[in-house]
Protein backbone atom coordinates (compact mmCIF):
# COMPACT_ATOMS: atom_id res chain seq x y z
CA UNK A 1 0.00 0.00 0.00
CA UNK A 2 2.96 2.37 0.35
CA UNK A 3 4.21 1.10 -2.96
CA UNK A 4 4.17 4.43 -4.88
CA UNK A 5 6.07 6.06 -2.07
CA UNK A 6 8.79 3.43 -1.92
CA UNK A 7 9.04 3.43 -5.70
CA UNK A 8 9.53 7.17 -5.69
CA UNK A 9 12.16 6.86 -2.99
CA UNK A 10 13.90 4.20 -5.00
CA UNK A 11 13.91 6.35 -8.15
CA UNK A 12 15.25 9.34 -6.28
CA UNK A 13 17.99 7.23 -4.74
CA UNK A 14 18.83 5.59 -8.06
CA UNK A 15 18.94 8.96 -9.82
CA UNK A 16 21.27 10.35 -7.21
CA UNK A 17 23.50 7.32 -7.50
CA UNK A 18 23.66 7.57 -11.29
CA UNK A 19 24.51 11.26 -11.11
CA UNK A 20 27.20 10.46 -8.58
CA UNK A 21 28.79 7.94 -10.93
CA UNK A 22 28.59 10.12 -14.03
CA UNK A 23 29.85 13.31 -12.41
CA UNK A 24 32.44 12.72 -9.73
CA UNK A 25 33.02 15.93 -7.82
CA UNK A 26 36.70 16.12 -8.78
CA UNK A 27 36.20 16.40 -12.53
CA UNK A 28 32.83 18.13 -12.41
CA UNK A 29 34.44 20.89 -10.39
CA UNK A 30 37.35 21.16 -12.86
CA UNK A 31 35.33 21.27 -16.06
CA UNK A 32 32.14 23.10 -15.21
CA UNK A 33 29.62 23.09 -18.01
CA UNK A 34 31.05 20.16 -19.95
CA UNK A 35 28.51 17.43 -20.75
CA UNK A 36 28.52 14.21 -18.72
CA UNK A 37 29.94 12.06 -21.54
CA UNK A 38 32.88 14.43 -21.95
CA UNK A 39 33.51 14.54 -18.21
CA UNK A 40 33.42 10.76 -18.08
CA UNK A 41 35.93 10.46 -20.95
CA UNK A 42 38.23 12.95 -19.21
CA UNK A 43 37.95 11.06 -15.95
CA UNK A 44 38.82 7.79 -17.69
CA UNK A 45 42.00 9.44 -18.98
CA UNK A 46 43.17 11.37 -15.91
CA UNK A 47 41.67 9.33 -13.08
CA UNK A 48 40.97 11.34 -9.96
CA UNK A 49 43.87 13.76 -10.42
CA UNK A 50 43.27 17.48 -10.14
CA UNK A 51 43.14 19.36 -13.45
CA UNK A 52 44.62 22.85 -13.33
CA UNK A 53 43.71 25.61 -15.74
CA UNK A 54 46.48 27.09 -17.85
CA UNK A 55 49.78 26.25 -19.59
CA UNK A 56 47.87 24.79 -22.55
CA UNK A 57 47.09 26.91 -25.61
CA UNK A 58 44.64 25.51 -28.12
CA UNK A 59 44.50 27.16 -31.53
CA UNK A 60 41.23 26.59 -33.34
CA UNK A 61 39.54 28.79 -35.96
CA UNK A 62 36.66 30.78 -34.45
CA UNK A 63 34.41 30.05 -37.42
CA UNK A 64 34.57 26.79 -39.38
CA UNK A 65 32.95 26.36 -42.80
CA UNK A 66 33.33 22.61 -42.91
CA UNK A 67 33.43 20.49 -39.76
CA UNK A 68 34.98 17.56 -41.63
CA UNK A 69 38.50 18.96 -41.41
CA UNK A 70 39.27 21.59 -38.81
CA UNK A 71 42.92 22.58 -38.25
CA UNK A 72 43.89 22.46 -34.64
CA UNK A 73 47.17 23.16 -32.87
CA UNK A 74 48.10 22.67 -29.23
CA UNK A 75 51.05 24.34 -27.50
CA UNK A 76 52.06 23.61 -23.94
CA UNK A 77 54.21 25.87 -21.82
CA UNK A 78 57.03 23.51 -20.78
CA UNK A 79 60.85 23.67 -20.94
CA UNK A 80 60.92 20.08 -22.33
CA UNK A 81 64.05 19.02 -20.43
CA UNK A 82 64.92 15.56 -19.07
CA UNK A 83 63.47 16.46 -15.68
CA UNK A 84 60.48 18.53 -16.76
CA UNK A 85 58.55 17.66 -19.89
CA UNK A 86 55.09 16.98 -21.31
CA UNK A 87 54.14 13.31 -21.24
CA UNK A 88 50.87 13.44 -23.12
CA UNK A 89 48.26 15.71 -24.66
CA UNK A 90 44.66 14.47 -24.82
CA UNK A 91 41.90 16.10 -26.88
CA UNK A 92 38.18 15.98 -26.12
CA UNK A 93 35.05 17.49 -27.66
CA UNK A 94 31.74 18.38 -26.06
CA UNK A 95 29.16 17.52 -28.72
CA UNK A 96 30.71 14.95 -31.05
CA UNK A 97 29.08 11.48 -30.90
CA UNK A 98 32.21 10.31 -29.08
CA UNK A 99 34.04 12.77 -26.81
CA UNK A 100 37.56 11.34 -27.35
CA UNK A 101 39.48 12.83 -30.28
CA UNK A 102 43.11 11.76 -29.91
CA UNK A 103 46.00 11.29 -27.51
CA UNK A 104 49.57 12.34 -28.27
CA UNK A 105 52.51 10.95 -26.30
CA UNK A 106 55.60 13.12 -26.18
CA UNK A 107 58.81 13.02 -24.20
CA UNK A 108 61.92 15.08 -23.48
CA UNK A 109 63.18 14.22 -26.99
CA UNK A 110 60.35 16.23 -28.54
CA UNK A 111 62.21 19.48 -27.77
CA UNK A 112 59.05 21.51 -28.18
CA UNK A 113 55.63 20.70 -26.72
CA UNK A 114 53.60 21.52 -29.78
CA UNK A 115 51.44 19.43 -32.09
CA UNK A 116 49.04 20.08 -34.95
CA UNK A 117 46.39 17.94 -36.61
CA UNK A 118 42.99 18.12 -38.31
CA UNK A 119 39.80 17.01 -36.58
CA UNK A 120 36.07 16.55 -37.23
CA UNK A 121 33.48 18.64 -35.42
CA UNK A 122 29.81 17.63 -35.43
CA UNK A 123 28.52 20.91 -34.00
CA UNK A 124 29.51 24.34 -32.71
CA UNK A 125 31.21 23.50 -29.47
CA UNK A 126 34.26 23.73 -27.22
CA UNK A 127 37.32 21.54 -27.73
CA UNK A 128 39.28 20.69 -24.60
CA UNK A 129 43.00 19.85 -24.45
CA UNK A 130 44.36 18.21 -21.31
CA UNK A 131 48.09 17.89 -20.85
CA UNK A 132 49.88 15.45 -18.56
CA UNK A 133 53.24 16.66 -17.22
CA UNK A 134 56.21 14.54 -16.18
CA UNK A 135 55.58 15.45 -12.52
CA UNK A 136 52.09 13.91 -12.73
CA UNK A 137 50.14 17.18 -12.81
CA UNK A 138 47.39 17.87 -15.35
CA UNK A 139 46.71 21.17 -17.11
CA UNK A 140 43.88 22.10 -19.42
CA UNK A 141 42.99 24.61 -22.09
CA UNK A 142 39.96 24.94 -24.33
CA UNK A 143 38.70 26.83 -27.35
CA UNK A 144 35.23 27.48 -28.74
CA UNK A 145 34.30 27.35 -32.38
CA UNK A 146 31.22 27.88 -34.53
CA UNK A 147 30.67 25.17 -37.18
CA UNK A 148 28.41 25.97 -40.14
CA UNK A 149 28.57 22.58 -41.90
CA UNK A 150 28.74 19.72 -39.42
CA UNK A 151 30.70 16.51 -39.87
CA UNK A 152 29.14 13.04 -39.39
CA UNK A 153 25.73 13.90 -40.85
CA UNK A 154 26.03 13.28 -44.56
CA UNK A 155 24.74 10.11 -46.19
CA UNK A 156 26.49 8.26 -48.96
CA UNK B 1 46.50 1.59 -52.12
CA UNK B 2 47.79 2.95 -48.92
CA UNK B 3 50.11 5.91 -49.22
CA UNK B 4 51.76 8.32 -46.88
CA UNK B 5 53.48 11.69 -47.21
CA UNK B 6 56.22 12.69 -44.80
CA UNK B 7 58.13 15.93 -44.48
CA UNK B 8 61.43 15.73 -42.57
CA UNK B 9 64.39 18.08 -43.12
CA UNK B 10 67.18 16.18 -44.92
CA UNK B 11 69.86 17.80 -42.79
CA UNK B 12 69.97 19.51 -39.42
CA UNK B 13 72.44 20.81 -36.88
CA UNK B 14 73.05 18.69 -33.80
CA UNK B 15 70.56 19.70 -31.11
CA UNK B 16 68.30 21.55 -33.52
CA UNK B 17 64.56 21.13 -32.92
CA UNK B 18 63.00 20.00 -36.20
CA UNK B 19 59.37 19.81 -37.25
CA UNK B 20 58.02 16.60 -38.73
CA UNK B 21 54.80 16.50 -40.73
CA UNK B 22 53.13 13.24 -41.65
CA UNK B 23 49.97 12.51 -43.61
CA UNK B 24 48.48 9.10 -44.40
CA UNK B 25 45.92 8.43 -47.08
CA UNK B 26 42.90 6.97 -45.32
CA UNK B 27 39.12 7.59 -45.28
CA UNK B 28 38.88 7.39 -41.48
CA UNK B 29 35.31 6.05 -41.69
CA UNK B 30 33.76 7.09 -38.39
CA UNK B 31 31.24 4.31 -37.85
CA UNK B 32 28.52 6.96 -37.30
CA UNK B 33 27.58 7.51 -40.96
CA UNK B 34 24.68 5.73 -42.64
CA UNK B 35 23.92 4.78 -46.24
CA UNK B 36 20.74 6.10 -47.88
CA UNK B 37 19.06 2.81 -46.96
CA UNK B 38 19.81 3.47 -43.30
CA UNK B 39 22.51 0.86 -42.79
CA UNK B 40 25.37 1.87 -40.53
CA UNK B 41 28.75 2.00 -42.30
CA UNK B 42 31.20 0.12 -40.07
CA UNK B 43 34.09 1.97 -38.45
CA UNK B 44 37.41 1.80 -40.29
CA UNK B 45 40.07 4.13 -38.90
CA UNK B 46 43.79 4.39 -38.25
CA UNK B 47 44.14 3.85 -34.52
CA UNK B 48 47.81 4.48 -33.89
CA UNK B 49 50.76 6.41 -35.29
CA UNK B 50 54.30 5.86 -34.01
CA UNK B 51 57.53 7.67 -34.90
CA UNK B 52 60.89 6.17 -33.94
CA UNK B 53 64.30 7.82 -34.25
CA UNK B 54 67.05 5.21 -34.74
CA UNK B 55 64.80 2.64 -33.08
CA UNK B 56 63.79 4.79 -30.09
CA UNK B 57 60.17 5.93 -29.92
CA UNK B 58 60.00 9.74 -29.89
CA UNK B 59 56.32 10.33 -30.62
CA UNK B 60 53.12 8.31 -30.54
CA UNK B 61 49.48 9.21 -31.20
CA UNK B 62 46.21 7.36 -30.70
CA UNK B 63 43.34 8.35 -32.98
CA UNK B 64 39.57 8.19 -32.52
CA UNK B 65 36.94 8.71 -35.24
CA UNK B 66 37.03 12.49 -34.69
CA UNK B 67 40.37 12.71 -36.52
CA UNK B 68 39.69 13.98 -40.06
CA UNK B 69 40.12 11.85 -43.17
CA UNK B 70 43.73 11.57 -44.36
CA UNK B 71 45.07 12.13 -40.83
CA UNK B 72 47.68 14.87 -40.66
CA UNK B 73 50.08 15.19 -37.75
CA UNK B 74 52.77 17.77 -37.11
CA UNK B 75 55.17 17.46 -34.18
CA UNK B 76 58.74 18.26 -33.16
CA UNK B 77 61.84 16.32 -32.23
CA UNK B 78 65.45 17.11 -31.37
CA UNK B 79 67.97 16.13 -34.07
CA UNK B 80 70.47 14.21 -31.95
CA UNK B 81 72.34 12.11 -34.52
CA UNK B 82 72.30 11.03 -38.15
CA UNK B 83 70.06 8.10 -38.86
CA UNK B 84 66.57 7.03 -39.74
CA UNK B 85 63.16 8.23 -38.70
CA UNK B 86 60.63 5.43 -39.07
CA UNK B 87 56.86 5.97 -39.17
CA UNK B 88 54.18 3.35 -38.62
CA UNK B 89 50.43 3.72 -38.96
CA UNK B 90 48.21 0.86 -37.79
CA UNK B 91 44.45 0.59 -37.75
CA UNK B 92 41.25 -1.34 -38.24
CA UNK B 93 40.97 -4.24 -40.70
CA UNK B 94 44.70 -4.95 -40.61
CA UNK B 95 45.73 -1.51 -41.91
CA UNK B 96 49.48 -1.08 -41.56
CA UNK B 97 51.84 1.30 -43.34
CA UNK B 98 55.57 1.76 -42.74
CA UNK B 99 57.66 4.62 -44.08
CA UNK B 100 61.10 5.91 -43.23
CA UNK B 101 63.20 8.99 -43.90
CA UNK B 102 66.90 9.49 -43.31
CA UNK B 103 68.37 12.59 -41.74
CA UNK B 104 71.97 13.72 -41.60
CA UNK B 105 72.95 15.62 -38.48
CA UNK B 106 76.20 17.56 -38.43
Amino acid sequence: MNKPNSRRNFLVAAGGLAAGIALPATVAAQMPGAPAATQEAIRRMVGTARINKGKVTLDLPALVDNGNAVSLAVRVDSPMTESEYVKAIHLFTEKNPQPDVASFHLGPRAGRASIATRIRLADSQAVIAICEMSDGSFWSGSANTVVTLAACLEEI
Amino acid sequence: MARALINVPAAAKRGEIIEIKALAQHNMETGYRRTQLGGLIPRDIIRQFVCTYNGVEVFRAEFHPAIAANPFIAFWTVAIESGTLAFTWTGDNGYSVNESKSISVG
